[in-house]
């Protein structure tokens, strides 16, 4: 048998923007994804803080999300984002790598519920969650 | 009675263009996803430059949703920035060369940021343009779409809510 967690990770990993931003998916299954984004001076926001851009946050957590809905037993294969919606708490501390958390909750024929955190290596308060609809589709 | 004289145009545009480079050019992430700005007045417009890092999905091959989040959420703070600097830059309060050296000088940050995806974005460049509907003291709310070839057909829509930078109180 395939190692399915393997085909997802080749496949993530091939997307052009997510080795641009140096992504790696660790975990994958049941609807559940998680990837983490190393800590890179070329996505700083504020040269002056070294505080990693919101954007490149958004971008990982999008990813991650796309990640979640495909690995969700219902899910066909493809998808793609139909809205998504990120509140930033804080400032993601300089130096630390990003991890995405998403977990498709809900599955219809057409709509993939997701929700997501970013953390860094302070477990306690998240650096942004993520809210989202994804299409269903076949590959 | 007589108004001043207005200063010349390249006095004007040379002031006005250094500090839009200022303020672009002073962050990693605006120069790694390759945007910049189109100014015509205080109107901008942002230009997500193409490139095939900038692809999400290479059988079609289409952006990359983060990448049109991220070019929508930057046009979102830079038209913000620009729209609450300009009256200082054009009062020559803050020197556009000095931007990212003064400490007075703070970016709004973002509290949330909401992104509709429209239609796929084709593998070229893409425009955007940011509408601040409201800015308050604290608070802002701006709306930002994207599109290509077409302006009447958004690839993808946004609207945000950002803290706008606090001046530092004065501790007697």
């Amino acid at each position: 048998m395939v190692d399915k967690v393997e085909i997802a990770r080749q496949f993530i990993e091939a997307i052009p923007h997510a080795k641009a931003l140096g992504l790696k998916l660790t975990t994958i299954g049941d609807g559940e994804a998680e990837i983490s984004m190393p800590y890179n001076a070329d996505l700083v926001g504020d040269p002056r803080t070294g505080v990693i851009h919101g954007g490149a946050v958004f971008a990982a957590l999008d990813t991650c999300c796309g990640a979640a809905v495909m690995s969700h037993p219902s899910a066909p294969g493809g998808t793609a984002t139909i809205d998504l919606r990120i509140n930033y708490m804080r400032a993601a501390t300089p130096g630390q790598s990003i991890i995405a958390h998403a977990t498709c909750y809900h599955i219809t024929r057409n709509v993939a519920f997701v929700r997501a955190t970013a953390m860094d290596e302070d477990q306690k308060l998240p650096v942004a969650t993520a809210a989202g609809a994804f299409t269903v589709e076949g590959l | 009675m007589a108004r001043p004289r207005p200063e010349p145009m390249q006095v004007v545009k040379q002031r006005r263009d250094a500090a839009l480079k200022a303020i672009v050019d002073g962050v990693p992430y605006i120069r790694f996803l390759n945007i910049t700005f189109d100014r015509r007045g205080d109107e901008l417009t942002g230009v997500l430059n193409f490139d095939d890092k900038l692809i999400g999905n290479p059988l079609l091959p289409a952006l990359h949703g983060g990448v049109t989040a991220a070019f929508l959420e930057v046009t979102a703070v830079i038209t913000l920035s620009w729209e609450h600097f300009f009256p200082r830059i054009e009062s020559g309060e803050i020197d556009p060369e000095e931007l990212f050296n003064a400490d007075a000088v703070r970016f709004p940050k973002t509290v949330d940021f909401t992104v509709d995806y429209l239609r796929s974005g084709l593998p070229r460049d893409a425009y955007a343009r940011a509408f601040v509907s409201r800015s308050g003291r604290r608070y802002a709310s701006v709306r930002v779409e994207a599109w290509q070839d077409n302006h009447a057909r958004p690839i993808a829509q946004a609207t945000g809510h950002f803290l706008m930078p606090q001046p530092k109180v004065e501790s007697e």
